[in-house]
């Protein structure tokens, strides 16, 4: 009941104040778009940094969104109601996450590919792209909530976050880059597929106990 | 038997985990294993730069080893060993548990950055270059980011015993994590082969070479030991120093 | 059953940033009683009610609820809590925040009632943003007509509510602690003769 009715909360939130959804997607975007003006815009170069660049800018969107997981709940005193409530916090949590990333990482991964095309990557890549990606980017919320919920209330936010988190992002990157670059080169990918599976199985049954723990900790308890 | 050693260690968890015992104990402790743990850096250190033989292909270069490979072991045994403590203090709220984490961070992370650069002026005369995206060196840079994200955190909340909770949940994700960071650096190397030079074989090292180089790593393992201790005893005196029992122990 | 207290605390002592908020709290409070907490700002009032909620773990001494040790029950199944926050987001309504309050606590409850007794009546549905900060307090407060919980955790509940407001919530604090409830708030505004008091920030602390 508990995790329907924060799943339908946070839906309902986000609906309230859609630029929550937008603003991530054009930071993905944008990010994408820096790296042929930085680097160069000869098209067998671009292929190849592609997938990098592209899951490079992936983490940052979601980590730059994650950071407001809790913010606005904290601040209106809402988090305090959620934790005194006589439930297991574990289901709020999923929900939290679930539904943090059904409206700022879904709209990344089916821009993935868009990006992919204009970054020369293969267009037989294109659809291990949008796999790794769905695969990958809820990890990324998961693990990033983790971070979110030892940092929040505290002012230094931002900042701390990336540097508790990025280090925790680098198997994902690892694995979702290299399938990509994997299947522009041909080669199969089923199993890092798999491993990218593995890995969010694991991170979406881990993390939403992690977090219930970090808003306790946070909360001072 | 079994059941005496069990009843042993539990008595020990006990005793060492109230702040009272650890301080005193760890005092007498420390008398030991300084002398100890310094003995054996030296030995190790001398008997390694100046007498062991020098490598048939890398020559001298290759004598960093004795201060790189005991940095880099101590910083993943001591970033195993916060998260053990993190495991301890977040499942039976040991208060000890979280004061080691907070002792364990800044080394931790002196021996990555040590281990960084030791393995930076090695690679400069085998690889001709200060840094190359190695496996080995590369697993160290994230090493060195994790303590660095743990010891953020200490410091960014005001309240030390929350910071000493945020920091044990970190550590024990971080150490799930560092196995899987270990495997995929890995892979991401097979992957981009072609940079990469084999430098320590997998050929047996001659005991002569072996033998200070375990003395060294018994050092600095030691060496790690008393700062955590020394570092531990610190924080418990910040946070009891109100507590009578601390006073009279320092009278 | 009613000489067993209801939450007994043994030598509750706080500091924070190495200042002692309260110290040598022993404090026994019965069913059917309303209690203040008191002291200037600062002295540790919303700390202690935390503490109590659950919220706050970082405290010497101990505190039990001694009615509730038998059984194996949580707590906080018996516990109302408000904070000195609201806890309403902004872009929900009223009733949207209370819906998922009750979700959370597994209370079924129509809210539409209690809203409209506090005077919130047309306001349902409106986003919380533009509502003032009076009535802010009112959707919380609405809670104490809508959740059944013995025990209530009220955190300044009175900030922000016009003379009218507060006697109703006198009134509701009273009838809760007439039918067996017991009431802890913190406040600088002791409403009647027969609510007793927890004063903090002083040498000690002082129950009356």
């Amino acid at each position: 009941m508990s995790f329907v009715a924060t799943v339908k909360r946070e839906l309902l939130l986000a609906c309230r104040r859609p630029a929550e959804i937008i603003n991530p997607l054009f930071f993905f975007v944008m990010v994408v778009a820096m790296f042929p003006l930085g680097v160069s815009p000869k098209a067998e170069l671009l292929s190849v940094i592609a997938p990098g660049v592209i899951w490079v800018a992936a983490l940052l969107a979601v980590l730059l969104s994650v950071e407001g997981l809790f913010r606005a709940d904290h601040e209106s005193g809402a988090l305090e109601q959620l934790l005194v409530a006589p439930t297991n916090l574990y289901l709020p949590a999923l929900a939290k996450i679930l539904a943090h990333w059904l409206l700022t990482g879904l709209p990344l991964v089916l821009v993935g590919p868009l990006l992919g095309y204009m970054l020369h990557l293969p267009v037989s890549a294109s659809s291990t792209l949008l796999l790794a990606l769905l695969l990958g980017t809820p990890t990324l919320t998961a693990i990033g909530a983790i971070g979110v919920s030892l940092t929040v209330g505290l002012r230094s936010g931002g900042i701390l976050l990336a540097l508790l988190v990025l280090p925790l992002y680098v198997p994902v990157l690892v694995f979702g880059a290299g399938v990509v670059s994997y299947a522009a080169n041909g080669l199969p990918v089923m199993g890092l597929l798999a491993i990218l599976a593995a890995l969010l199985l694991a991170s979406l049954t881990l993390a939403p106990a992690a977090v219930a723990a970090g808003l306790r900790i946070s909360s001072g308890g | 038997m079994l059941s005496a050693v069990w009843q042993t260690l539990t008595r020990w968890y006990h005793q060492w985990g109230s702040p009272r015992y650890f301080f005193q104990y760890s005092g007498v402790l420390l008398r030991w294993l300084w002398p100890l743990a310094i003995v054996a850096t030296m030995t190790g250190l001398v008997w390694g730069l100046a007498f062991a033989p020098a490598d048939y292909q890398q020559g001298d270069s290759y004598r960093i080893i004795f201060i790189h490979v005991p940095a880099a072991s101590a910083a993943l045994l001591g970033y195993v060993s916060m998260g053990v403590a993190g495991l301890v203090g977040l499942v039976w709220r040991m208060k000890m548990a979280d004061i080691m984490i907070k002792a364990i961070a800044p080394f931790g992370a002196i021996l990555a950055a040590v281990a960084l650069i030791t393995g930076a002026i090695w690679g400069k005369p085998t690889w001709g270059t200060y840094w190359v995206w190695d496996a080995r060196l590369t697993s160290m840079l994230l090493m060195l980011f994790l303590y660095l994200g743990v010891i953020a955190l200490i410091n960014a909340i005001p309240d030390p015993r929350q910071a000493g909770r945020a920091a044990s949940l970190l550590s024990v994700v971080g150490v799930i994590n560092v196995v899987i960071v270990k495997y995929s650096v890995q892979w991401w190397q097979s992957l981009h082969q072609g940079s990469t030079l084999k430098v320590v074989g997998e050929t047996a090292m001659p005991a002569e070479m072996l033998s200070p180089l375990l003395i060294s790593m018994l050092g600095i393992y030691l060496l790690f030991a008393c700062t955590v201790l020394v570092r531990a005893r610190t924080e418990i005196m910040r946070r009891e120093r109100k507590s009578q029992w601390l006073k009279e122990a320092l009278q | 059953m009613t000489d067993i207290p209801v939450l007994q605390t043994r030598a509750l002592r706080c500091e924070r940033d190495d200042r002692e908020l309260f110290a040598g709290l022993n404090w026994c409070a019965s069913a059917g009683e309303i209690w203040q907490i008191a002291g200037p700002n600062g002295a540790g009032k919303t700390t202690l009610i935390r503490i109590l909620a659950g919220l706050h773990g970082f405290y010497d001494g101990s505190f039990t609820w001694p009615q509730w040790l038998q059984s194996d029950a949580d707590p906080r199944e018996k516990l109302l809590y408000l904070g000195h926050k609201a806890g309403l987001r902004d872009e929900l309504t009223p009733l949207e925040n209370l819906q998922w309050w009750l979700a959370l606590h597994a209370q079924q409850a129509d809210p539409m009632a209690a809203l409209a007794q506090l005077g919130l009546a047309g306001y349902e549905t409106v986003p919380c943003a533009s509502l003032s900060a009076g009535q802010k307090r009112r959707v919380a407060l609405s809670l104490l007509w809508i959740v059944d919980k013995p025990v209530w955790l009220l955190d300044e509940p009175f900030t922000a509510l016009d003379a009218d407001g507060v006697t109703l919530i006198e009134e509701r604090l009273r009838q809760h602690a007439a039918s067996g409830g017991l009431v802890i708030y913190s406040s600088h505004h002791r409403f009647d003769d027969a609510v007793r008091h927890v004063r903090l920030g002083g040498k000690q602390v002082e129950l009356a």
